[in-house]
């Protein structure tokens, strides 16, 4: 199928971009990677009234790293992110997640704002925010707020961003010096959305935050307190997912799976 | 709503074009359907089987998962692009045509975009890079064997034609 016909606006500013957004309102959507949004729209599942192509908007394209943080701009594609020495230096779990995503092909277009913002359920972004005690950076024309992660995502493909707004900047904490971090998942094949992922922060003292994605409605975040305790890990990790069936895996397997790749997910970052 | 024209120019295998086109039509039909670039084949259009794999300012994407209108001022090669500079086949087709890679062949020009690409960045792949390599593209009729092979062989083609 191809998209129903929308319009179309290819702002050349960043304010440019906010006076359109604003004057379009809950009619606006923004194209950035559109490497979620296009095959949605193409299979008519969305059909916004109208786009709000960023992709010409200079200065959107950054990753900036600093003592204390990563912060990713909205046009910054998977591949740049990845790629990045320092970013990868101050934060080794987005490359470790960002390997995760789709192909290297989809990677080389799609955005990492754009995918904390398509918030789907499945996706690994989502949950290394979370991990990373981020945030996202919401601007309009009159101003601009921070969301952190717990308050970002609202539900399956569902985030706080409201009418007129432009994520224009997702911020990742750096993890206190000395913790180690992975990120693992069972996919049907390398490259399509997990079955289960989890991602793992180890802190230096033992103590473990995981996040699961693929087994509820959002990045499920457990903490640990004592990671060596399998029994009660185990309990933590049942009452903070809510895993559901579908064509691939039965309910029972992706809990099944979110067990078994909570403690390969430890293993795996106690071992780096 | 009825389609608005919108203007757009970028580069096709080293040929410009300015073009009025639909905001809605993907890069994977002004290819095929506005310039005749029939090389692109269109398998899945939602960006899981690869065949309309292009090259983005050197980078591949999936021509069915972008709008044309993005791509202002962007340079595009398609399999048509990967020729050899005499017209005739490139080094990966060669390695395509040699190993037997394509029984259809309408995979076939998402894996020459995709390989053209990677042979830049990774000039000496092992048998398991290879298959790696090619991980986002769907073939239905080979089995793939043929094609890791000709990922290897297009390498020493390709070695081979540098100065």
């Amino acid at each position: 199928m191809k998209p129903a016909a929308f319009a179309y606006h290819r702002p050349r500013s960043l304010a440019e971009a906010l006076d359109v957004l604003a004057e379009l309102g809950a009619d606006g959507k923004v194209l950035a990677g559109g490497q979620s949004l296009v095959p949605l729209m193409s299979m008519r599942l969305s059909s916004p009234a109208a786009l709000v192509d960023v992709n010409h908007v200079p200065g959107l394209d950054t990753v900036e790293v600093d003592q204390d943080t990563v912060r990713v701009g909205a046009l910054a594609r998977h591949t740049r992110v990845e790629h990045d020495e320092a970013a990868y230096a101050a934060a080794p779990l987005l490359r470790q997640a960002l390997q995760l995503v789709a192909h290297p092909t989809i990677r080389n277009r799609g955005t990492s704002v754009g995918s904390l913002v398509h918030a789907d359920p499945a996706s690994e972004l989502p949950a290394v925010l979370c991990l990373l005690d981020g945030h996202v950076t919401l601007r309009t024309a009159d101003g601009s707020r921070d969301v952190a992660a717990e308050h970002f995502f609202r539900g399956p493909m569902e985030c706080d961003l409201r009418p007129g707004e432009l994520a224009v900047s997702a911020t990742f904490r750096r993890p206190a010096a000395g913790s180690r971090t992975a990120f693992v998942e069972v996919a049907r094949r390398h490259g399509d959305y997990a079955i289960c992922g989890v991602g793992a922060v180890v802190s230096p003292d033992g103590a473990a935050r995981v996040a699961l994605v693929g087994v509820g409605d959002g990045p499920a975040l457990v903490r640990l307190t004592d990671a060596e305790d399998t029994g009660r890990t185990r309990s933590l990790v049942d009452a903070a997912i809510e895993p559901e069936a579908d064509i691939h895996a039965s309910a029972d397997y992706r809990r099944h799976l979110a067990h078994v790749l909570v403690r390969r997910c430890l293993d795996e970052a106690r071992a780096a | 709503m009825s389609d608005v024209l919108v203007e757009v120019s970028f580069s096709v295998n080293g040929a410009p074009y300015d073009l009025e086109v639909p905001a809605r039509r993907l890069l994977s039909d002004v290819l095929r359907h506005d310039l005749l670039l029939t090389g692109t084949h269109v398998g899945c259009e939602h960006g899981v089987c690869g065949a309309c794999t292009v090259l983005l300012d050197g980078a591949p994407v999936r021509a069915c998962l972008i709008f044309a209108v993005s791509l202002d001022g962007s340079a595009i090669t398609t399999t048509e692009g990967c020729r050899a500079p005499d017209g005739g086949m490139g080094p990966v087709q060669r390695a395509f045509h040699e190993c037997h890679a394509l029984q259809c062949g309408f995979c076939t020009p998402g894996f020459v975009t995709t390989v053209t690409d990677y042979l830049r960045h990774h000039p000496a792949p092992s048998r398991e890079e290879a298959r790696e390599a090619i991980a986002g593209n769907l073939c239905r009729c080979t089995g793939y064997q043929n094609i890791v092979a000709a990922v290897q062989r297009a390498a020493e083609l390709v070695e081979g034609e540098r100065p």
